[in-house]
């Protein structure tokens, strides 16, 4: 094969903008997973699951599939709320958090997506926008506005975030609940309310992450199937905790699949990624971009 | 000894009330639910005594199934063959997957062996001598001696791997492995600080539960005739291997035992009389409501209620 710059760059560019989606994505795990330690596998169909959602309110209303995500927003911080009630109560507080709370959202993960084929039909859904096909090309290099409003999205979301951890008190608190509860406490807050709201948090960038889905890409109640080992191994790998972490995690992963994807062939591109999640865990288990 | 013998006697009382019956279709069914025995004894050997979590159990069983598609490929049909075929592969992925993640913990652990099963099955749909993504069609043997059809013989094979998974079950429970392995499960750091070999103890279970999950997965290509990687590598597989053991109960033999044909036999009625999305719907909530409601599963309540 002929070398050729222009569909190396492509590969790059488009994979970085693949990367926008897969941080965005990958940001309510490192809540929930970095953290708060939970583990919480069902994320990616939570994911799917906000992707739904904003399909059946589109459908509904015939509204932009982004301000029908937005509507969803405060839905999916109670709904993360509420479920972490129940995860407290029959799982954290019992202390066998371990084996049973795994198991239990793996339970969550499979009704949720069950229930949604039962639903939908197990058929891909998709969203006709104005925008999808069109392409703010510069020279050689494709920009698809399909791509880039996922990575616009992310940046307002995560950096939303972000800024709040760094410059409130209660955004403070949840960095802090993960590493030192008692401290918390002896500050006179509440870590189960902080926990509560810092999974909400979680649910509603998953839902964030699941409208960003709906426009890149037809959704099925299974997609989240594909998901769990990249977010994973991104959250992994950029050091757990660290929301700039999974951010450059995110970018690299992103490239690293799309230039295998347009080298080898896309159905390649999964063996790349879960074997640097498998290596990173066999070498390097605290991340590359950790602390 | 009395208890193997006692075993044996059951599965021959099993087999027989099954022969008697005569029904092809209760054989294909009853197949199913056996399998998931095995599945679930081998899943408990390591996620039940050990406390190590495995997601990627479909993985152990596409293995044995492919490594019987590839021996079936090369001009060898015979099943018992195949399982050992499976069953090697499978153990020696296990052992693999074992030297590879088993310095993680928790999670951890989990998420390596799921991302294991992805990585596995990119491969096999990769790989065209195995049919690839397309899937490989296997012809069934019309006839085999001494049975009355194929399938009950495949039935009967299962039967007898269930057996065998079961005492090996039991066997680990109540030898130095199992207790080592408890000790594993309840505090890896405190065994290994009172000289229990944990990586060693490990590597055997991963080994062994790995090989079982092998030999359950090779005679599939006979029962279904048609292979393809998505349904080979199920979510299904991994998600009931784990559900019945935790649904029946960890740390014995018998919690397996117990939710495998409770669960086993409730989605295989679900699938004939609703659909089979609704059998995997009851699954999953059967699955979370026991975990909330009855964290010690089906063994852990029959228990508790002799206590009082």
């Amino acid at each position: 094969m002929v070398f050729d710059p222009g569909l190396l760059l492509n590969a790059i560019v488009s994979g970085l903008l693949l990367g926008g989606f897969y941080a965005l994505a990958t940001s309510g795990l490192t809540i929930a997973f970095g953290m708060l330690d939970v583990v919480n596998i069902a994320h990616p169909t939570f994911i799917v699951l906000g992707a739904f959602a904003t399909f059946a309110l589109n459908q509904a209303t015939g509204l932009d599939p982004i301000l029908c995500c937005l509507i969803l927003l405060p839905v999916f911080f109670l709904l993360g709320r509420g479920f972490y009630d129940v995860y407290y109560r029959f799982f954290e507080r019992r202390g066998d958090a371990a084996i049973q709370g795994l198991a239990f959202f793996f339970g969550v993960m499979f009704v949720v997506e069950v229930s949604l084929s039962l639903i939908f039909g197990p058929n891909h859904q998709h969203v006709e926008t104005p925008y999808a096909w069109t392409n703010l090309g510069i020279g050689p290099v494709d920009l698809p506005v399909r791509m880039l409003i996922p990575c616009a999205m992310a940046a307002v979301g995560i950096g939303a975030v972000t800024l709040f951890f760094r410059t409130t008190f209660i955004g403070r608190a949840v960095a802090a609940v993960g590493q030192d509860e008692g401290a918390l406490r002896l500050v006179a807050i509440d870590p189960l309310k902080i926990k509560r709201l810092a999974f909400g948090l979680s649910l509603l960038l998953a839902a964030l992450a699941g409208g960003a889905l709906l426009v890149v890409q037809p959704v099925d109640p299974w997609a989240g199937h594909t998901f769990i080992g990249r977010v994973f191994a991104i959250c992994i790998l950029g050091g757990l905790a660290s929301m700039r972490g999974s951010w450059m995690a995110a970018l690299l992963f992103g490239v690293i699949e799309n230039v295998t994807a347009t080298y080898l062939g896309p159905s390649w591109s999964p063996a790349v990624a879960f074997g640097l999640l498998l290596l990173t865990l066999a070498v390097r288990p605290q991340g590359l971009f950790a602390r | 000894m009395r208890f193997y013998l006692g075993a044996v006697g059951v599965t021959a009382l099993v087999f027989l009330a099954f022969h008697l019956a005569g029904i092809e279709y209760l054989w294909f069914t009853a197949y199913v639910v056996v399998q998931y025995v095995v599945l679930a004894t081998a899943w408990n050997i390591l996620g039940g005594y050990a406390g190590y979590v495995n997601f990627g159990s479909a993985a152990f069983f596409a293995v044995g199934t492919y490594a019987a598609v590839a021996l079936h490929k090369m001009g060898i049909g015979n099943l018992w063959l195949m399982m050992a075929a499976g069953g090697v592969t499978a153990g020696l992925l296990g052992l693999a997957m074992g030297y590879l993640t088993l310095r993680l913990r928790g999670a951890y652990f989990s998420i390596a062996t799921l991302s294991l099963a992805v990585l596995l099955q990119t491969i096999i749909t990769n790989w065209s001598y195995l049919g690839g993504s397309r899937g490989v069609y296997v012809i069934r043997p019309s006839e085999v001696a001494v049975f009355t059809s194929f399938v009950e013989y495949l039935f009967a094979v299962m039967l007898l791997l269930a057996l065998a998974a079961i005492c090996i079950a039991r066997y680990i429970e109540k030898s130095r492995l199992g207790y080592g392995l408890a000790a594993i499960r309840d505090d890896e750091l405190a065994a290994e600080a009172s000289g229990v070999p944990t990586l060693r103890l490990k590597l055997i279970a991963t080994t062994v539960s790995g090989g079982l999950m092998g030999m359950a997965g090779a005679p599939m290509p006979y029962y279904s005739t048609f292979i393809e990687p998505a349904s080979a590598f199920g979510l299904n597989y991994a998600v009931n291997a784990m559900a019945m053991p935790l649904v029946g109960g960890l740390k014995t033999w018998v919690g397996p035992l117990v939710g495998a044909l409770m669960m086993g036999t409730a989605q295989q009625i679900a699938t004939v009389t609703i659909s089979s999305a609704v059998n995997l719907l009851l699954v999953g909530l059967l699955l979370i409501g026991f975990l909330m409601l009855a964290p010690q599963g089906i063994v852990g309540l029959i228990k508790g209620r002799a206590k009082r």
